[in-house]
């Protein structure tokens, strides 16, 4: 334990930037999932056949084992390469099927006593949509970004690989060489970013809850 | 008046099939008249076609068969937001919106209609005075802070905020206790009669249709089988009649 203190505290101001990159990587990706999420999952509200072809896409990115969908995306021409630009895209593919998912969840899972009254009081649909299944829907949204934020900072350590750096800078080069103290110099930031995350989300998430 | 003549709604051998007609019918050949500040009743079991032939109304269903027509126009020519609009809707649990508080709820259609803010501000404590409910203490709560008794006052004055002329309620006192229920049914009466509202009230509550109606229609299996007053609706003799005659007659004293 102290080889690991003595050696974060000698290579704090690495560590610290290695985690900045970590978040911007991760900020970045999850603005990108929730830009195109959230509206994809309010249209798909009322189109059935739209709705199983986003959602299957979805899922298909979602299963992809992360090291590979990192590797695929690496030929292929604007997106694809070395660096932080393919790390980003496929990391919001992987953060889309949770925000998504529980956006269509959210917006559709409401009481249909409240829906059927805001119809019959001649409420349009896109009234419908952002005055009362968007905020009855918040709180399920929130709780996809929730998950999806903790996948995108387990998954980018693996954007290292790629060179995108971030902390798997620091886990991949303690795997290669054995190293226990480098290997939890990226470790250990890694699960604090997502217990903070999912923390500072899930208060988030209570407030907007509407009983 | 017009050729609209005293009749606010009107149906024309209506049926109506779910799945755009490809179903059994729900609704079977309904024919009947609304006159202006009546109140209608509609009588039935569970599945009789009720709620059904109330959405036929407002356009939350359209005919198969036949028109439905509203101020004189059938409900396909008009605009379905300007119908919905005029037409307040109360429903059972009232379908309040959770995350508005009960002014917001109730100066709901009022906002939908551009109102200007000081007007639906002093119509929404007009409303909450109306159904028994002091502005000051409940126009910012939520709907969860209220008994079922109160959401349902709610319900009726968001119904009525934009003045329409017709009101439709289905089952609106069916989840309340006995008392606060006849309670409402008491007041809510009063204020028909006060309002001139022209009223069609769904309910499976035999008590509660005679109390209310001007005229009660029964239903079975989505036709009409009886249409009398109050005064007469007990003394005709169809098996239906009989059935909902006898759920009254718990002790041998019928109302």
């Amino acid at each position: 334990m102290t080889g690991l203190w003595s050696f974060m505290s000698e290579h704090q101001s690495e560590i610290l930037s290695a985690t900045l990159e970590h978040v911007e990587l991760v900020c970045i990706a999850m603005t990108a999932a929730i830009l195109i999420g959230v509206p994809l999952g309010m249209l798909i509200v009322r189109r059935a056949k739209l709705r199983a072809l986003a959602l299957g896409i979805a899922g298909i990115f979602q299963t992809i084992p992360s090291l590979a969908l990192f590797g695929f995306l690496i030929p292929i021409p604007f997106i694809g390469g070395i660096g932080k630009r393919t790390a980003i895209v496929a990391l919001t593919l992987y953060a889309l099927l949770p925000i998504l998912r529980n956006t269509y969840v959210g917006l559709t899972e409401i009481d249909p006593a409240v829906l059927e009254s805001a119809e019959a009081m001649g409420m349009t649909q896109a009234q419908i949509l952002f005055r009362v299944r968007f905020p009855l829907g918040l709180a399920v949204i929130l709780a996809g970004v929730r998950t999806a934020t903790i996948i995108t900072i387990g998954v980018a350590t693996i954007a290292a690989a790629i060179g995108a750096g971030g902390l798997g800078t620091f886990i991949f080069r303690g795997v290669a060489l054995v190293n226990d103290s480098l290997l939890l110099a990226g470790a250990i930031p890694a699960a604090l970013l997502a217990i903070l995350a999912d923390f500072l989300l899930g208060r988030l998430e209570r407030r907007l809850r509407v009983t | 008046m017009t050729i609209v003549g005293q009749n606010l709604i009107e149906f024309r051998g209506v049926s109506w099939r779910a799945n755009g007609g490809s179903e059994a019918a729900i609704i079977d050949d309904v024919s009947l008249e609304v006159p202006r500040g009546s109140t209608l009743v509609l009588l039935g079991r569970s599945g009789s076609g009720k709620t059904t032939l109330l959405k036929l109304i407002n356009g939350m269903h359209w005919p198969s068969k036949g028109a439905v027509l509203v101020e004189g126009r059938a409900t396909h020519e008009w605009d379905e937001i300007r119908l919905r609009r005029g037409i307040g809707y109360v429903i059972q649990e009232a379908g309040l919106f959770p995350h508005f508080t009960v002014a917001e709820n109730v100066g709901l259609v009022p906002g939908l209609e551009n109102w200007p803010k000081e007007k639906i501000a002093a119509r929404v404590k007009e409303m909450l005075r109306l159904v028994g409910l002091e502005p000051e203490e409940f126009a910012e709560r939520r709907p969860r802070e209220l008994s079922g008794g109160q959401r349902q006052r709610v319900g009726v004055a968001r119904a009525l905020a934009a003045d329409p002329p017709i009101l439709l309620m289905d089952e609106p006192f069916g989840a309340l206790d006995p008392v606060t229920r006849a309670e409402l049914q008491r007041e809510f009466l009063a204020l028909a009669k006060r309002l001139g509202k022209t009223i069609v009230f769904v309910t499976h509550d035999l008590r509660e249709a005679l109390l209310l109606a001007s005229h009660i229609i029964l239903l079975e299996k989505g036709k009409v089988v009886a249409s009398a007053g109050p005064e007469e609706f007990l003394r005709l003799r169809h098996p239906e009649v009989l059935a909902f005659a006898a759920s009254l007659d718990v002790r041998g004293g019928a109302a």
